[in-house]
């Protein structure tokens, strides 16, 4: 099952390489990674993805919190809560594919934000599945280069990840 | 405020956490802090042979005495050396400060001579790790590190010091020492009062209940409130190979070490139980075998300090996060106060049942005339010292044999790596041992094989006169593999022999300015041994030779239960 862990980390030196290094170590598997610093500047707050069952959920969120810079973390999945991930994809846009990609960008709700004679750039964002759908109704064939940011997120309503 | 340089605040501060003694070797990135400990009196430094040895000793310090061991090393080869001892230490959860001296800062990342990233090495086996940027940083980091070490489950904190922060050129204000407060690493102190008022409910309902009880009882000072609560109660307790000497090993409640080569009676107990109380233990594969046939019939109340130890191997019933000593004596207390006894007539089914394998003597093994068998070493080690020495040991098979043989009688006692099994640990962790307790007999239980692995330390003992006796069973190969190759390769010994080619220990011994003594007839093995304890001031040397065809049993089946075990070389449960 795929779960978004939410951590609220020292901005500190070598502090990001823990989390990541702690994945590899214990053979768990990150899919996608997102940290900057948040209104606190002594703080970052990093988001991943990852899959797996109750079990090791249950480890990795432990083995988390014993890393001395996690100050908190949160599954997301665990409750309702609020995904957002940010994709910039480059299609060939020539001939009567230039208006049918502008059609498609416009149903997804995303925006053209680099246009040459041949190409646009499309910004696009949303859930993991919506990123995905755009990518499959455009197609690959007219793809030239996809970029995402990987998942960010927090809790619906009064919830907060803070001190 | 007093005036120092990095270097000297280094000292100090070490000295301010009450070191008293530190291991290391210098080399240029430390050369200002080696500098500064040459012009004071409060630490006294022991120079190793090899780093390695240096992590050994201050961890075999931290085991003896339960404070941290502390290790001054240099930048590139001097920290990576310690590597194997930090590890070492890290799967024990044994509480120590690597100090590791770096490159200057604005050389770091251009490939400097000697430069190694040892943050980035010993990431994966530290509690924690601290770079240092500014020497003013320096106080407070120490104050951190032995902080972080010491509380909660402990382990091996390193600090990198780049060598232009410990510049006796510059000085700076000392700041008083301070309570160490941080927002992100809480320990716990307190067990859930309503999660011990349930396992003391479980454990009345229980009718064979057994303890399980791990390293965490040791490291945690729990040795003496177990005692109390498990005779109170009556029933029976199994020490794992790191719990050793948490409850009296000559107690009749005692059943021997569980798994891989536990007891025959403490793995048909564990087995068999409808209760089990693990405390400050783990759940290793040592000990389990296959997970999924452990222990078919319990229910798991399971005391740690450290969350992720809990329900990560085997699921528990019955979890209580805290400190081992808080919880056994709040169940204690509420065994006392509310009259609480486990079934009688149940428990006295359950030692008639166990008193009968324990009647099986597992442990038995045949006396030969002609050639000595290790296990008697052991058992000779046993009486000549009393039960009282402090005994170390390397890895393999001596090692298992020390575990089953010598009745450890209380924590600290017995000094062995558990979880990385690491061998070469045996000699430096007895200097270490040595070093905390310098009037108690420290004993080296070790191999042919582990003993060269850390053999240059010989000269460390001379010239700081540690009278340790070296207990080696020299079976001419090492006896682990080869047990195993005997077991599972049909006897191929492909690389556990030395083919003649295993030097004169006695001569060695005599070389490096200690006694040697060679033991081949079983006649002479007491009187050897008699000997060798009785010089007092003097590292011995005893180069004992045993039967290469013996091994170690029990021993459990792989991927079976608890309870499958090779009884000899022919029989089995």
């Amino acid at each position: 099952m795929r779960r978004i862990i939410s951590i609220l980390l020292e901005n500190e030196p070598g502090a990001l390489s823990r989390v990541v290094g702690l994945f590899s170590q214990r053979g768990y598997n990150i899919e996608t990674l997102t940290v900057a610093p948040t209104n606190d500047p002594t703080l970052s707050r990093l988001t991943l993805t990852t899959q797996g069952g109750d079990r090791v959920i249950e480890q990795i969120t432990k083995q988390l919190n014993k890393l001395v810079e996690v100050v908190k973390l949160v599954d997301l999945s665990e409750g309702p809560h609020i995904e957002r991930e940010l994709m910039l994809v480059k299609v060939k846009a020539t001939g009567a594919q230039r208006a049918e990609i502008k059609r498609s960008a416009d149903i997804f709700r995303g925006q053209i934000v680099d246009v040459t004679s041949s190409v646009y750039t499309v910004q696009l964002a949303g859930t993991t599945d919506k990123l995905d759908a755009f990518i499959e109704a455009i197609g690959d064939a007219s793809i030239l280069e996809v970029v995402r940011t990987g998942v960010s997120g927090l809790a619906r309503g009064d919830k907060t990840l803070s001190l | 405020m007093e005036l120092l340089s990095g270097a000297e605040m280094v000292v100090r501060a070490l000295r301010d956490e009450g070191v008293k003694t530190m291991f290391g070797y210098p080399g240029g990135a430390v050369l200002h802090i080696y500098d500064a400990l040459f012009q004071q009196k409060d630490i006294t430094h022991i120079l190793v042979r090899h780093e390695q040895a240096a992590a050994h000793m201050a961890d075999g310090y931290a085991r003896a005495s339960g404070k941290p061991g502390v290790v001054l090393v240099t930048s590139g080869p001097g920290a990576t050396n310690t590597v194997t001892g930090i590890a070492t230490a890290y799967m024990d959860s044994i509480p120590m400060i690597i100090v590791t001296g770096q490159v200057r800062s604005d050389w770091i990342g251009n490939d400097a001579f000697q430069e190694t990233d040892i943050l980035g090495v010993s990431r994966p086996i530290v509690k924690h790790s601290i770079m240092v940027r500014d020497a003013r940083e320096i106080p407070a980091a120490i104050r951190k590190a032995f902080y972080i070490a010491t509380t909660g489950r402990p382990g091996p904190v390193l600090i990198d010091i780049p060598k232009d922060c410990t510049s006796p050129l510059e000085k700076f204000e000392y700041p008083a020492p301070a309570k160490v407060k941080m927002r992100s690493y809480n320990v716990v102190t307190r067990g859930h009062p309503g999660q011990i008022k349930k396992a003391v409910d479980l454990l009345v309902q229980a009718k064979r209940p057994i303890f399980y009880t791990g390293g965490g009882v040791i490291l945690g000072g729990a040795a003496q409130a177990l005692t109390q609560l498990v005779r109170q109660l009556g029933a029976p307790i199994t020490n794992t190979l790191m719990g050793l000497g948490g409850f009296p090993g000559d107690d009749r409640q005692f059943l021997g070490m569980p798994g891989m080569h536990g007891t025959y009676e403490a793995n048909m107990a564990m087995h068999h139980s409808d209760v089990i109380v693990a405390v400050g233990a783990r759940f290793d594969d040592r000990v389990t075998n296959n997970t999924a046939k452990f222990c078919p019939n319990a229910k798991i109340i399971h005391i740690d300090v450290d969350p992720a130890s809990i329900s990560k191997n085997v699921p528990v019933d019955i979890p209580i996060v805290g400190p081992c000593e808080q919880v056994l004596a709040e169940m204690l207390d509420i065994v006392k106060k509310d009259e609480v006894c486990l079934d009688k007539e149940a428990l006295d089914a359950w030692w008639k049942q166990i008193n009968a394998w324990r009647a099986y003597h597992g442990l038995r093994y045949s006396k030969d005339e002609s050639i000595l068998k290790p296990q008697q070493v052991i058992e000779a080690l046993y009486r000549v010292t009393k039960g009282d020495a402090i005994v170390t040991s390397d890895v393999g098979q001596h090692q298992m044999f020390a575990a089953q043989f010598y009745k450890f009688r209380r924590p600290y006692q017995w000094v062995n790596s558990g979880g990385l099994g690491t061998m070469g640990f045996g000699l430096p962790a007895a200097m270490g041992c040595a070093v905390a307790h310098p009037d108690a007999t420290v004993a080296c239980v070790t191999g042919e094989g582990s003993i060269q692995m850390n053999i240059q330390e010989l000269a460390t003992c001379l010239q700081y006169r540690f009278p340790i006796k070296i207990i080696t069973l020299n079976n001419q190969s090492l006896g682990m593999v080869r047990q195993w190759q005997d077991m599972q390769y049909h006897g191929r010994h492909s690389s556990s022999t030395y083919e003649e080619s295993l030097p004169d220990f006695v001569k060695l011994a005599e070389a490096y300015g200690h006694v040697g003594i060679r033991v081949t007839n079983p006649a002479d093995l007491d009187s050897a041994m008699e000997e060798a304890f009785s010089l007092k001031d003097q590292l011995v040397f005893m180069d004992i030779n045993v039967d290469p065809t013996e091994h170690v049993y029990p021993m459990q089946i792989g991927e079976g239960s608890m309870r499958d075990m090779w009884l000899n070389k022919t029989e089995r449960t």
